[in-house]
């Protein structure tokens, strides 16, 4: 079973406390963006056999939106951080990249 | 190719069975080709099969990473039913059993295909107001459903609990001409049928690259070398987005586990399918007497063939609280198939921005009933650019926010 440490409450939690949210760090375009844009960000998605970056939420816990780092194939967890951020924080990167090189490119 | 027959297994039998031969060729490919397919399940080489039966376009291969019918279509739980909400999805998916209903004589191929009728229990009140206008949707589409009382749900299938203590049941969704076809049969009966027309399915050959000139699609860079094409047709299901990237192109598709299991094999007990989408489990009996359940999706990305634990739980404990003999069987295999799921549930049959590049994926937990109809529109749409079946499950729909919402008409796996 899935894993994940919550960053915000430190708890462990299983898979069937979270919910899954999708894609994380996607760029959000509102009224005025062209539709191209707009239907990227609503529906077009990465979608790797590989390394995803995504969005859980600790929906049976604290309740917060938090970021992890999955491989897709393998379920290896990388680690979790918190949604306010643009990027995994450098020490999930480097864990990454150890063993996926060809990762999020 | 030779027919098979009654007479032909009595002439068989006399000479012990040697004279078989193979159902179909395993050639090594071409250097060019008119139309390659990528992926050898049910839908691709449906797409074969009438893109030489209906068109006339017999110089095709079909490309297969693994082995034929390996992935999704050796996975599903191969219900048959084409009650959906949607005019799109009636359309295609009514196309789609009523081939089913002659495909064994088309094929020449058993695919003991079993209109046993497909149940939909409708256990709350929103489902069966949702049913109830599905039925009356049905009605004006030509497709022959019609909503049953408790009792009648009773007497067609006795094992059920009706007053469940969760979830009674209200009525039900009936469509008798639905039911179930063996899904390994239909897979092989294509090929054989492609094979002999002269058509080459290639296992064991992935697909690295798809090259281009321009915007124009010349073939595909594979494991057995380059295949050239004029058409491409990619019809790999849980893996789409792979080979998308390599054309060049996104799609709004995220890849999930969903998983299903079977019992014991048991006597006779149930002869209809029966499926509860309030308490996410769907059942039916195999000829050989299995339970063959399926469950829910999982709800993250996950390319596992797997799937969570968690959802044989789910799965499990709203179908003993509905048919409680179930709980007195042993479960004997597991398994997982990864299914493309798009933002409205419906499937993508469609050109791409590449010029000669056309995608079939999308199918997500309903694909197996709709392989002929998919095929039948999909080669269509091949051959010609146009097909009044595919026509409104293209990619742009999504862009122009014209989408075919069956996620919410058929609330989960479908």
């Amino acid at each position: 079973m899935l894993k994940f440490t919550c960053p915000y409450c430190g708890i462990e939690a299983s898979e069937t406390e979270l919910h899954a949210g999708g894609e994380a760090h996607l760029k959000r375009y509102g009224p005025g963006s062209a539709d191209e844009e707009f239907e990227g960000y609503l529906f077009l998605r990465k979608n790797p056999k590989g390394v995803h970056l995504e969005r859980w939420r600790h929906a049976m816990g604290c309740g917060k939106w938090f970021l992890a780092a999955r491989h897709t194939s393998t379920l290896e967890v990388f680690g979790t951080y918190p949604a306010q951020t643009h990027e995994p924080p450098a020490e999930i990167l480097e864990k990454i990249r150890a063993k996926y090189p060809e990762a999020l490119k | 190719m030779r027919r098979y027959s009654a007479f032909a297994i009595a002439r068989e039998a006399l000479r012990h069975h040697t004279g078989w031969g193979r159902a179909w060729r395993s050639p090594e490919p071409k250097k060019q080709y008119d139309v390659v397919i990528v992926g050898a399940g049910g839908h691709g080489l449906a797409t074969a099969y009438y893109l030489g039966k209906n068109h006339g376009i017999t110089n095709v291969a079909i490309i297969e990473k693994g082995w034929l019918g390996g992935g999704n279509t050796g996975r599903n739980t191969t219900i048959i039913r084409s009650n959906y909400l949607q005019d799109a999805s009636a359309a295609i998916y009514e196309k789609a059993r009523g081939l089913y209903e002659t495909m064994s004589q088309d094929l020449n191929y058993n695919v003991m295909f079993s209109p046993r009728g497909v149940m939909m229990l409708a256990q709350t009140e929103h489902e069966k107001r949702g049913y109830l206008r599905t039925a009356h949707a049905n009605a004006l589409q030509g497709v022959a459903t019609e909503f049953i009382t408790p009792e009648r749900v009773k007497q067609i299938a006795p094992i059920i609990n009706l007053d469940g203590p969760r979830y009674p049941v209200l009525g039900a969704l009936w469509q008798p001409r639905g039911g179930t076809a063996r899904h390994d049969a239909v897979a092989w009966g294509y090929a054989r049928a492609c094979s002999d027309m002269g058509m080459d399915i290639i296992q064991t050959c992935e697909v690295t690259a798809v090259t281009r000139e321009g915007d124009r699609v010349t073939g595909v860079e594979t494991t057995k070398g380059h295949i050239g094409c004029n058409k491409l047709g990619i019809v790999v299901a849980g893996h789409s987005g792979q080979l998308a990237e390599m054309a060049g192109f996104r799609l709004p598709i995220e890849a999930v586990a969903l998983q299903a299991y079977v019992s014991e094999p048991i006597k006779p007990a149930l002869d209809c399918v029966i499926m509860a989408n309030t308490v996410h489990g769907y059942l039916s009996q195999s000829d050989k007497g299995e339970m063959v359940i399926g469950g829910g999706a999982d709800n993250h990305n996950n390319f596992t063939q797997r799937g969570s634990f968690s959802h044989i739980e789910e799965t499990t404990r709203a179908l003993i609280e509905t048919f409680p003999m179930l709980s007195r069987l042993k479960m004997l295999r597991q398994w997982g198939g990864i299914v493309d799921m798009t933002g409205d549930r419906s499937p993508i049959l469609s050109k791409t921005p590449v010029d000669g590049v056309f995608i079939n994926c999308g199918w997500g937990t309903g694909g197996f009933k709709a392989i002929p109809g998919s095929g039948w529109g999909f080669a269509e749409l091949m051959a010609k650019g146009h097909s009044p079946l595919t026509a409104e499950f293209g990619l742009e729909r999504f862009r122009e926010g014209r989408f075919i919402d069956e996620s919410v008409a058929a609330g989960v796996a479908h």
